[in-house]
């Protein structure tokens, strides 16, 4: 206990100390941040005109011609997603400094199957998660008294429902697709984590996991001022979009060679609705795969233009970004290659259903 | 002073061993660095989100990547 006490008092004399140069920084962010939002909706909202005169008539391009189209595709989406990512990286950095994996334990633990699992998915999009955490998070959540089941649910939606999935499909596609994606991504991560709870799964755990007894009394007390929320938005958006951008910009690129030059309906054949086995063939493909969300939106934009179904091209996409071969080779460290096989199995059918379900729809 | 990096090794955890190695040196205190990937060991800590800090076995920072001024300010 004296460490705890010693700690608690160490950090409100810090933050006593440091008080007023704090707040005089958080006034200079907000006089940042106020004429940078107005900038950005300003250019927003001029970004088509700009890349068609940028294409048109800056470049001379003939309008209609293949090469016109992919030029002007490329000039406008580019700027487009890269704005809109920074802005909602910006906006979910500041939001995840008020849930740490910490918290959203707390709240999880002792909560019943069901209620707990659609309150999982949802803490799984606001709670900062690497894939590298997982086995960790996993072994905390577990022994904290979390149900197999939530945990599951917790763990299939952070990745899943990902912020730059959602803005890339929300810039690209539009709204509905976006909600659609973040309907159904909850969705599953709801039912497969409730449907895993109820296959009692317990005996597949590594044997040891169950027998760690976590303190978290130990760990420091989360104290964190605006100025700290604000810098880790910033430091999000350097980060991240600092790490994408350039799988952005690639995709887009291939999107707007799609785009110009594959012919209508080519992708009909192979990822078309009626192509029955396009579904499960697609989510098999995706399994193992490992990209990030940037890279594969604009793809997947530019294949549905050409005829691709939608809902084969989501259940591609939820399988690539949902389930990795090398999230599953660190699971293996907690769970028996049974449980890793059950896992992927019910989250694959979940993603497969989506799939059938949009193609149906649409 | 006895220092230990907790984390499987993703590209964040290297970063925070490098930021701690580089706080060290800095700083000329007698200090031992030890990276830990073993998950078992990392939850006999308490801690499951990584990367971590533990100094002295007082766990330090957990789920990000502490700044150097942060590491400086735990090893005085």
């Amino acid at each position: 206990m004296e460490p705890l006490g010693k700690m608690s008092c160490c950090t409100k004399e810090a933050v006593a100390e440091s008080a007023h140069p704090h707040n005089g920084k958080l006034v200079g962010y907000l006089l940042l941040l106020a004429p940078a939002l107005v900038v950005w909706w300003v250019v927003y909202g001029m970004l088509p005109g700009f890349s068609r005169l940028l294409t048109y008539d800056v470049l001379g391009i003939a309008q209609g011609s293949p090469l016109g189209d992919s030029v002007e595709f490329l000039l406008y989406d580019t700027p487009k997603v890269l704005m809109l990512l920074t802005l909602v990286v910006f906006g979910v950095g500041v939001i995840r400094t008020f849930f740490t994996p910490e918290r959203t334990r707390r709240v999880l633990a002792g909560k019943r199957e069901s209620a707990g699992n659609v309150l999982a998915a949802l803490l799984g999009i606001v709670t900062p998660f690497c894939s590298c955490s997982a086995v960790p998070l996993f072994i905390g959540f577990v022994t904290a008294g979390v149900p197999m089941g939530v945990t599951f649910s917790f763990l299939i939606s952070a990745p899943m429902v990902n912020e730059i999935a959602l803005v890339l499909l929300y810039g690209l596609l539009g709204w509905k697709v976006a909600a659609l994606y973040l309907g159904t991504g909850l969705a599953i991560a709801i039912v497969a984590g409730w449907v895993l709870g109820k296959l009692n799964l317990e005996p597949y755990v590594e044997d040891w996991v169950m027998k760690i007894r976590t303190d978290p009394s130990v760990l420091p007390p989360d104290e964190q001022t605006w100025t700290d929320r604000i810098e880790a938005g910033f430091h999000a958006v350097k980060d991240i979009v600092g790490k994408v951008w350039i799988y952005v910009v690639i995709g887009i690129a291939v999107g707007a060679g799609i785009h110009g030059y594959v012919p209508e309906g080519f992708m009909a054949s192979i990822m078309g609705k009626d192509a029955w086995w396009s579904v499960p063939a697609a989510v098999l493909i995706g399994i193992p795969m490992y990209s990030n969300a940037a890279g594969i939106v604009p793809v997947v934009e530019a294949l549905l233009g050409k005829g691709a179904a939608l809902g084969t091209v989501l259940a591609f996409m939820m399988a690539v970004i949902a389930l990795s071969l090398p999230e599953m080779i660190i699971l293996r460290k907690v769970l028996k290659p049974r449980l890793i096989m059950v896992f992927a199995g019910v989250v694959g059918l979940g993603i497969a259903f989506v799939g059938y379900l949009f193609n149906y729809l649409y | 002073m006895e220092i230990k990096v907790l984390g499987p090794g993703c590209a964040k955890c290297k970063e925070a061993e490098k930021i701690v190695l580089e706080a060290v040196k800095e700083s000329g205190v007698a200090a031992t660095v030890e990276k830990i990937a073993d998950f078992q060991q990392i939850a006999s800590f308490g801690v499951f989100s990584t990367p971590a800090v533990v100094i002295d076995g007082e766990v330090k920072v957990v789920g990000k990547v502490p700044s150097k001024g942060d590491v400086l300010s735990w090893l005085q």
